[in-house]
């Protein structure tokens, strides 16, 4: 199949292939089973740390194999989104949960947390959300109160993805109600510390294979040393990572419109009505054209964005919102359109796009749902004209 | 404990396809591989290193340059060293060759306390290669292992036949060859990966192994292929299409009972 | 030695290069052809060669042809488990009765074991004109040494010049080392035998590449010439009641055991096997469930106790034991009734059931390869019509 080049580096080719064949050889054919029973993908997360590809977003220093191309962790989010986004999501998710400690963990703490990331032997979860602060992440409830070397966390997340699967958790808590977003500090809390449980799994309409639980925190005493950064300082790393983790849900989508097209086109060509193929249908050809050209799109303006980000261009949010939010939309409009193709059989749960179309519903709504991206974009654009607009 | 692992690289059968005009294999498209029996063999391997550390891998191919593919391979999925054989002196060996030359670059190595084969190749498929190369080394070699443990010098292997298995005790050191159903190979990982990209495979000609020339490659080999050919394609009886399925059941149950089969 | 080019006469067209079987031919930048290291000398190019510029070049044998002379008799391994004789052994028998009488030998069977003498009496009377039996504590469970070690010293001492042994774990487990031992040929896992009386020469063929193709291969200057043959390709020889011969009892010091056998696990225990079953019913890729395979053991039952088979996708899938697999790495079946079910008929699992008298092949697909060696082709799904054959061999 051709495909475009995009001055990828051979380490992000490499992984390309490498992450293809496992998702194609290890994810498929459970991807249905995975889906039914809502069994969270352990062996193949652990079996891609054996594969050394859960450290490819954790610098060398600290056991991983990142040099400064984000490349590679973008492309294995991708390939394994083609087949099976329950499962990239797992895997994505713990990359979220450690950019916190990644972009303002001290030496000690990444030292500490990180290695064990990058072999792959713990996961991480990212826990900000809350029943009443979900757009409004400013609102949070969930509170930190220092005592001694220590901190004491009382409140409940919400939603959160690899919760009760993952290890380490960076956990928003308010440190001073007084001060709103910026009494908001980010604790590093591992499973195990005592007064800190998991509520119930939920079940979902799409990537069911991830684990999505309640975090409940009940006088948990975290120690001081688990602060990242200053107090007050939560917020920062909570938006400082949604602009490096959303071109992460683009490339989710990407990955997951791709593999609605594939088994789309290749199920046009098989499947014959009235004496042909039905991809001889002008009619249906262009939609698959259609198809196709949007995932190119979407992954054109991702791998742009991830590029400038690598490339150090500050002001990335406006644009990482628009790879999200234009990446999700696409993938709902392909996956839908695949189930389409199949026609009644695509309704059917022997074939695997009623999955995709399930699964895509949510990118449209986690990591900031598409209305709060557009927000962001149009607040940019307000911000941005400000200045050059005459009166 | 040091292990070799005897692997080969064939063409990927199950993609191999016969031109119905000529009657001939297709083998355009038809990639080279691992052979799959000796996937399960290396795992094996690597599931022992896990188990006891400061264990050693070797793998050993003989082959044509290109055979450096699968050791490159192996080194992704962590074998320590290897070794490829190569030589047109080495062309147009059958089993008993074979056996005697990979024999030949084993005994070059330091002392395996284990040496694993797959259990047939899929392209010969006749398994023979294991059992002697054993006998050129003057090992036991139990055939068709599907599980093993070592402790204290003593292997434990159970090994499958026809109608199940069995439990079986051997001194060290031994070879086995490896059933499927041992293990899920591994996939290679990055970091090694990249170190088999670096990796400058000299190969180990058959003068620098100090093999016998008079037991080496067609000549040296006892068998001869004397003709190959296509089978003969087979025709169909009939076929019954779009009927109900239960008329088609009663219909294929009174043709069995009208020729007295059931 | 091995493949000939004559470059002058190779005219680059390429027709000896997609007619390798093993990628050993390539073209050069002038176009005339090279062979490399993956060259087995099986011939299949010089065939194809429009202008006749390749040859094989094999050094002549100097060991006279007279050594050779003092091989004679065809000999047939009579493989027992537990001092029950398998029926491999008997297929042996008639197949090497064929092939002795065309040589004008005797055909004689070895029996390996202890305390298996009472086996020598069926073995007369399925055509064995003699039998060698070594009875020795070492033989009584079987593991590869043992076996070989007696096998060999029976080949030095009596000199056949066929040796022939089940494809079974068991034969095809020791006979490589004797092969290796006496130094001669061994061809894996045959399918037809014949004989060049004139030439007394063993003719073998045997599939290789997956099924793909045949191969005939020969051992024209080692003795004996030896062959592990598939089980259930050669039929079972009509026993003659009273058929008698020569029982020849051979005393050999062999070493103790390298292998202890510590125990025996028959999985199949409560299972219909499905390598001596008169009736299969075999489930493939479209069973898509292990669940599913209850449907066809209800088959089986309605059929009055059939063995339940699956093909190598339905195994690598984890939906059944591989004890069950028909196929180039499984069982080879010769059934009465071969019933199909989701079966595409890839040639690996064909080379393992298409001599079963009757086969029946039920299939979504029209297209599926299994069609094409079904008797009795069934177009559907094999939900829909297996619980119909169910009812309709209840009624």
């Amino acid at each position: 199949m051709a495909e475009l080049n995009y001055g990828l580096s051979e380490l992000a080719l490499e992984i390309r292939g490498m992450v293809r064949e496992f998702a194609e050889s290890r994810v498929k054919p459970v991807r249905a089973e995975l889906d039914e029973t809502g069994h969270f993908p352990t062996d193949i997360l652990r079996e891609l740390g054996k594969m050394d590809l859960m450290g490819l977003y954790i610098p060398v220093e600290y056991g991983g194999t990142f040099e400064g191309d984000s490349m590679p962790n973008l492309i294995a989010v991708e390939e394994l989104s083609r087949i099976c986004i329950g499962v990239s999501v797992s895997y994505a998710a713990s990359g979220l949960g450690a950019d916190p400690i990644l972009i303002g963990g001290s030496a000690e703490q990444k030292k500490k947390f990180l290695a064990p990331l990058a072999s792959g032997e713990k996961w991480a979860a990212y826990a900000l959300t809350e029943p009443n602060a979900g757009s409004d992440a400013g609102s949070i409830r969930t509170t930190a109160v220092k005592k001694g070397d220590k901190y004491v966390l009382n409140g409940t997340k919400q939603w959160i993805t690899n919760g009760g699967e993952a290890d380490i958790y960076t956990v928003f808590a308010v440190t001073d109600k007084n001060r709103g977003a910026r009494g908001v500090s980010c604790f590093i809390v591992e499973k195990g510390t005592p007064g800190f449980t998991f509520g119930k799994k939920e079940n979902k309409l799409g990537i069911r294979a991830s684990a999505t639980r309640e975090l409940i925190f009940e006088d948990c005493e975290v120690p001081a040393a688990n602060l990242i950064g200053r107090e007050g300082t939560g917020f920062i790393w909570a938006m400082k990572t949604f602009d490096v983790s959303r071109p992460g849900i683009a490339a989710q989508a990407v990955g997951l419109a791709q593999g609605a097209l594939d088994e789309a086109v290749m199920y046009a060509k098989v499947r014959e009505q009235f004496g042909k193929p039905i991809i001889a249908n002008q009619g249906l050809s262009w939609m698959l054209a259609d198809m196709a050209t949007k995932v190119e799109t979407a992954r054109a303006l991702t791998y742009a964005v991830v590029k400038s980000i690598d490339a150090g261009v500050k002001d990335i949010s406006k644009f990482s919102a628009m790879c999200k939010v234009y990446a999700s939309d696409i993938a709902m409009q392909v996956t839908t359109d695949a189930v389409q193709v199949f026609g009644g059989y695509g309704y059917m749960k022997e074939y695997p796009v009623e999955k995709m179309m399930r699964d895509a519903k949510i990118l449209q709504i986690y990591e900031g749902t598409n209305q709060i991206q557009r927000d962001i974009i149009g607040m940019a654009l307000n911000k941005e004209y400000a200045a050059v607009a005459k009166p | 404990m040091h292990i070799v692992v005897c692997a080969k690289q064939v063409p990927n059968t199950t993609q191999v396809r016969i031109n119905p005009e000529t009657n001939t294999l297709v083998r355009d498209g038809v990639e080279s591989i691992l052979n799959p029996f000796d996937e399960n063999a290396l795992e094996m391997a690597l599931q022992l290193k896990e188990k006891h550390p400061g264990t050693k891998i070797t793998v050993l191919t003989m082959g044509p340059p290109q055979a450096a593919e699968i050791l490159k391979e192996a080194v992704g999925r962590g074998a320590d060293a290897v070794v490829l054989l190569c030589d047109r002196a080495f062309a147009g060996s059958d089993t008993w060759a074979t056996s005697y030359a990979l024999s030949i670059a084993i005994g070059k190595l330091e002392k395996p306390d284990l040496v694993l084969f797959g259990k047939q190749a899929i392209d010969g498929d006749t398994a023979q290669v294991g059992p002697g190369v054993a006998d050129w080394l003057g090992i036991p070699c139990i055939a068709y292992a599907r599980k093993v443990e070592i402790a204290d010098g003593q292997a434990t292997v159970e090994r499958t036949y026809e109608d199940g298995y069995e439990k079986l005790e051997v001194a060290l050191p031994c070879a086995l060859t490896v059933v499927k159903e041992a293990n899920v190979p591994r996939m290679a990982s990055l970091r090694g990966k990249m170190a088999a990209k670096k990796l400058n495979i000299v190969p180990l000609t058959a003068e620098a192994s100090g093999a016998d020339p008079a037991h080496l490659g067609l000549n040296a080999s006892p068998t001869r292929v004397v003709k190959i050919f296509s089978p003969p394609p087979k025709t169909g009886g009939v076929k019954w299409q779009g009927e109900d399925p239960a008329a088609m059941a009663q219909k294929l149950v009174d043709l069995l009972r009208e020729r007295k089969l059931v | 030695m091995g493949l000939k080019i004559d470059l002058e006469t190779c005219i680059g067209c390429g027709a000896c290069v997609s007619a390798c079987p093993f990628g050993a031919l390539s073209q050069r930048a002038d176009a005339k052809v090279e062979v490399n290291e993956a060259c087995t000398a099986c011939g299949a190019c010089i065939e194809v060669c429009p202008v006749g510029a390749l040859s094989m070049e094999v050094v002549e044998k100097k060991e006279a042809a007279g050594s050779l002379d003092a091989y004679r008799g065809v000999w047939v391994f009579a493989e027992q488990r537990g001092g029950k004789l398998q029926e491999v052994a008997f297929e042996l028998l008639g197949e090497g009765r064929v092939l002795a009488d065309k040589l004008g030998v005797e055909l004689c069977a070895v029996l390996l074991g202890h305390g298996v003498k009472s086996c020598a009496a069926t073995l007369f009377e399925h055509g064995a004109d003699k039998i060698y039996v070594v009875d020795h504590p070492a033989l009584a469970v079987y593991t590869a040494e043992p076996y070989a070690e007696a096998m060999s010293a029976l080949i030095r001492k009596h000199k056949p010049e066929v040796v022939l042994a089940g494809a079974t774990s068991i034969g095809r487990g020791f006979i490589a080392r004797v092969a290796i031992q006496v130094k001669t040929g061994l061809t894996a896992d045959c399918t037809e035998l014949d004989v060049d009386a004139d030439k007394r020469l063993l003719l073998q063929t045997r599939p290789a590449f997956g099924g793909n193709i045949m191969a005939c291969i020969i051992c024209p200057d080692h003795r004996p010439q030896m062959a592990t043959v598939r089980p259930k390709v050669f039929k079972h020889p009509s026993p003659v009641a009273g058929r008698s011969g020569a029982l020849v009892e051979e005393k050999l010091d062999l070493k103790d055991p390298a292998v202890k056998v510590l125990e025996i696990v028959n999985a199949m225990q409560n299972e219909v096997n499905v390598a001596g079953a008169e009736f299969i019913v075999t489930g493939g890729r479209g069973m898509g469930a292990p669940e599913n395979f209850k449907l066809l053991a209800e088959l089986a039952e309605a059929l009055g106790g059939a063995a339940v088979g699956a093909s190598r996708a339905a195994v690598d899938a984890g939906w059944i034991s591989s004890f069950h697999q028909v196929g180039q790495t499984g069982k080879t079946v010769r059934p009465k009734i071969y019933i199909a079910c989701g079966v595409s008929g890839q040639i690996q699992h064909l080379v393992g059931m298409n001599s079963s008298d009757t086969i029946i092949a039920i299939n979504k697909d029209p297209d599926a390869p299994i069609f094409g060696v079904a008797d009795i082709g069934i177009v559907g799904d094999l939900f829909h019509v297996v619980p119909e054959l169910i009812k309709a061999l209840k009624r």
